[in-house]
């Protein structure tokens, strides 16, 4: 459904519309508001806050970004100077930390310990059961700004230029966060499939 | 203050730096090439690469958590009471 079409029917009442949006978007917001906030209860209680805009806000909303932009980018506002008020604070993380632990390289920055292949048929495997759960169980212990990053990219599906819009990042401090979760998300991976 | 320059090809340990650059094509022509040189020559980092996109696509398979049902409720309540404001 488009955009237009959703705003259309949440303008005019339509119960069906709010409850997809709420449907669609409800536990991403409340996971991107746990990277601002001391706990998941209060995560919750600033989500709800969030709809309560939205609902209000509806009828001014102009389109110049997507609905789901808009619905985020009022929920990390929010998130944050709730952070703030928690004296919680988060900063970006961007201190040097290596993609791929420096002792699988050799003294000249060659692979040592190169990573072994992973077939077409456990790249399929990949995406199902077990492994699904192990990817979650990697993105929660991400450090809050990475996971962030790496949630809204590639869990929620933003663009770049939405999520830096949303987390109030640069293209550059995005790319770095994206490029540090999605390396351990990764790793994890790997750890876990040598196991197997 | 010029950058020593002694290696002109990649050495692996840069080259997965460059990884998540190089899928946001933001690397400048000229790194793509030496990247994409690099990568044809080694199958450490091709595997690399390989496994980074197949993590993406794992990412991109997780699905949000289901919303409890008293969540919901709720939240439509909210909805009935401000749409007829």
């Amino acid at each position: 459904m488009s955009d237009d079409d959703l705003l259309r029917r949440l303008r005019s009442g339509d119960e069906s519309a709010f409850a997809e949006v709420v449907g669609s978007y409800h536990t991403s917001m409340v996971r991107l508001a746990q990277t601002f906030v001391s706990s998941r209860a209060v995560a919750e209680e600033v989500t709800q806050e969030t709809w309560l805009a939205v609902v209000k806000g509806i009828d001014r909303f102009e389109g110049r970004s997507s609905l789901k932009t808009w619905i985020f980018h009022i929920l990390a506002n929010r998130a944050r100077s709730t952070g703030v008020r928690e004296q919680r604070t988060t900063p970006v993380d961007l201190s040097g930390e290596a993609t791929v632990d420096s002792r699988r390289f050799d003294e000249g920055g060659a692979w040592s310990d190169p990573p072994a292949h992973w077939s077409d048929e456990v790249v399929d495997r990949l995406s199902s059961g077990p492994l699904v759960a192990e990817v979650r169980a990697a993105i929660s212990e991400l450090p809050e700004s990475q996971r962030a990053v790496v949630t809204l990219r590639d869990v929620d599906g933003l663009s770049s230029k939405d999520v830096c819009d949303v987390l109030e990042i640069s293209e550059a401090n995005q790319r770095v966060l994206l490029h540090r979760g999605r390396s351990r998300v990764r790793t994890r991976l790997e750890d876990e499939l040598a196991k197997r | 203050m010029r950058l020593p320059t002694l290696r002109r090809d990649l050495v692996c340990q840069q080259a997965v730096e460059l990884v998540t650059d190089y899928l946001e094509g933001t690397l400048s022509r000229r790194d793509a090439r030496r990247f994409e040189a690099h990568l044809e020559a080694c199958d450490g980092c091709e595997e690399y690469l390989r496994q980074v996109r197949a993590t993406i696509r794992v990412l991109g398979s997780v699905q949000p958590e289901d919303l409890a049902p008293e969540t919901r409720q709720g939240l439509m309540e909210l909805y009935r009471q401000f749409r007829e404001d």
